[in-house]
């Protein structure tokens, strides 16, 4: 589904990303861990098109996204929950997510959307009427999924969608994502958490300084050794 | 997370203490008599009802002028140093459509009322589609250079448009003189409400009958009911369309709103349309409104509605619509009780103050942060 094939990205002369290769699947979560500045998010910035990479090629269901710029490729069914969670702090939960479905033009289904929305994240419809930027924390990252979701897409990208919230609140989103794959979205998952992205994930790619050092199943890279010592403090 | 209370700026009250010190001592000259204005006010009170009335209409105008600045500076965080100068243009074109239809010659009130709709609806075209090219032109290639380099591109386009509107003014089959030299000079922008309104045997002052010594004309309704309108359309505009949102949320976080599909420079160029627009228009009521016409008018107006934005929090527009009028009103009680060649003065001390205590503007305050 998503292909991505020798991607170099750099910002000025900042070598982020030497040669990345991944695949997304159909259907899939797929994460991808790696300590800090291992480019994991220039890596979700580069298929969405904010950053451009130098070399490689970007494909999602034969488009060549890297050849789009940025506002094409969300048209493409590329949406992203983004690190920071880049809510917009002065507009309201619901004009929020209304900028969710701003790609698509068929807007007879809206509403429904919404009330989907609502039901994953009941605490959005509490705060319908409330700017964006008054919301807690867990809450702005609900409301960066909830309004990635509205743009219905083949694909979601989720950085450090766990970054900062309490341990209860990180369970929960983790079971959200779940349940989003059910309904037969694909997921790339980007995860300082390897722990709770490794229990969800179907498979998943190691990230060390903007190269891939590791693919496996899920299952698998939890119980190798290198991951275990790095990534998930297992001694 | 800050929980100690924010310390009082001494340093900004003992600068902004000098600097009020200063203009006392230069009161003299500054026409800051405190007496002397007090006993003009007790003699004439009626009179500080006339000059709120002056001040409102001329600070809905510098409103107008004032969003623009505002909504330019609220997405790509540029002072359009240029957008003065649309205005002037504004002007001009207002000026030459009435005069090249005919209608500065006419005393039907038919053709007037159509040729000053002609001319608001070409000074409104002309000043979006100036300003949209601007920013193609100066602007958009230099979105990433470091902040300094759009700043002095806009200086520079200033200087070409009041150049060209120079060019402009000296073009006597555009621009007739009545009597006036050359195109460095004021030129009359005629009184076509009064004109109209002579015509249709009707009194221009819409207080005459009440016996009041005050004049609240036609032209001061108009003003008032334009520029009110064009703020109600604009806020409901940002408000509610998707255009509009679209403008708000690129504001807010550009890489977010790109991230959602929404073509940045569409958004920009929308923007600058809808303020470039808002400058075409200000100028044709300003035109009606003021008489005058001259190439360096933007100048002027412009440090003026800069100073209204930020006044109201840059960014922001209702903050500008405020800004706008309190600053039109400041501007008309010192022309009336000060002196007129103080006012910008006091216009730039105001905006000296805003920036020393309040940097965010009077509306400025923003909930949240820009993520």
């Amino acid at each position: 589904m998503l292909e991505l094939k020798d991607v170099h990205t750099y910002y000025g002369n900042i070598h982020a990303l030497k040669g990345i290769s991944l695949t997304v699947n159909d259907g899939e979560i797929v994460t991808l861990i790696g300590s800090n500045g291992a480019g994991k998010s220039t890596t979700l910035r580069t298929i969405q098109g904010l950053n451009k990479p130098r070399s490689g090629s970007i494909v999602l269901d034969g488009t060549e996204l890297h050849k789009l710029p940025a506002h094409q490729i969300a048209t493409m069914g590329v949406a992203q929950s983004p690190e920071g969670r880049m809510i917009f702090p002065r507009m309201t939960v619901l004009e929020n997510l209304e900028m969710g479905a701003y790609v698509r033009k068929d807007r007879s289904t809206f509403n429904d959307d919404l009330e989907h929305v609502f039901k994953l994240f009941p605490r959005l419809k509490e705060r319908i009427n409330q700017k964006g930027g008054t919301l807690s924390g867990g809450e702005q990252q609900m409301l960066a999924m909830g309004r990635a979701l509205m743009a219905k897409p083949k694909i979601l990208l989720l950085d450090e969608p766990s970054m900062g919230l309490a341990p209860l609140l990180v369970e929960l989103i983790f079971d959200i994502i779940q349940e989003i794959n059910k309904e037969g979205t694909t997921v790339l998952l980007v995860e300082q958490n390897a722990l709770m992205a490794l229990s969800i994930a179907h498979r998943g790619y190691v990230l060390q300084t903007g190269e891939i050092i590791l693919s496996d199943d899920a299952q698998s890279l939890k119980n190798n050794e290198m991951v275990k010592k790095s990534y998930l403090g297992v001694e | 997370m800050e929980t100690t209370k924010k310390k009082f700026n001494w340093r900004g009250l003992g600068v902004s203490l000098l600097v009020l010190y200063i203009v006392f001592l230069i009161g003299p000259i500054a026409s800051l008599d405190v007496p002397a204005i007090a006993a003009a006010i007790k003699a004439n009170p009626i009179q500080l009802i006339q000059f709120l009335i002056i001040g409102i209409s001329n600070g809905a105008i510098i409103a107008i002028i004032a969003l623009g600045y505002t909504m330019v500076y609220g997405i790509i965080e540029l002072i359009n140093f240029a957008h003065g100068d649309v205005y002037m243009i504004g002007v001009f074109t207002s000026l030459t459509v009435l005069s090249v239809t005919g209608t500065l010659d006419s005393k039907d009130p038919v053709r007037i009322t159509l040729g000053l709709i002609l001319a608001l609806v070409v000074a409104v075209v002309v000043g979006a589609v100036l300003n949209a090219s601007i920013e193609r032109l100066a602007y958009r290639r230099l979105r990433n250079a470091p902040r300094l380099a759009p700043l002095i591109s806009a200086i520079g386009m200033s200087f070409i448009i009041e150049n060209l509107g120079l060019m402009w003014a000296a073009q006597a089959w555009l621009v007739p003189s009545f009597g006036t030299t050359g195109g460095a000079s004021q030129k009359v922008f005629p009184d076509m409400l009064s004109v109209m309104f002579n015509s249709l045997g009707q009194d221009v002052n819409l207080l005459a009958s009440s016996g009041l010594p005050l004049r609240f004309t036609i032209k001061d309704l108009l003003v008032i009911i334009l520029a009110v309108s064009l703020m109600i359309g604009l806020y409901l505009f940002v408000q509610r369309t998707t255009l509009g949102k679209a403008m708000r949320a690129t504001a807010q976080n550009r890489d977010a709103a790109k991230m959602l599909g929404i073509d940045i420079d569409r958004v920009i160029t929308a923007t600058f349309l809808i303020g470039g627009g808002l400058a075409g228009a200000a100028g044709l009521m300003a035109g009606l409104y003021n008489n005058t016409a001259w190439w360096f008018m933007g100048f002027r107006a412009g440090l003026q509605a800069f100073t209204a934005a930020v006044l109201g929090g840059i960014g922001n527009i209702t903050g500008a619509m405020l800004g706008g009028f309190l600053i039109g009103l400041l501007a008309s009680f010192s022309d009336g009780y000060l002196s007129t060649r103080w006012t910008n003065a006091w216009v730039f001390t105001v905006l000296v103050l805003i920036l020393l205590f309040r940097p965010t503007g009077l509306l400025g305050e923003q909930t949240g942060q820009k993520a």
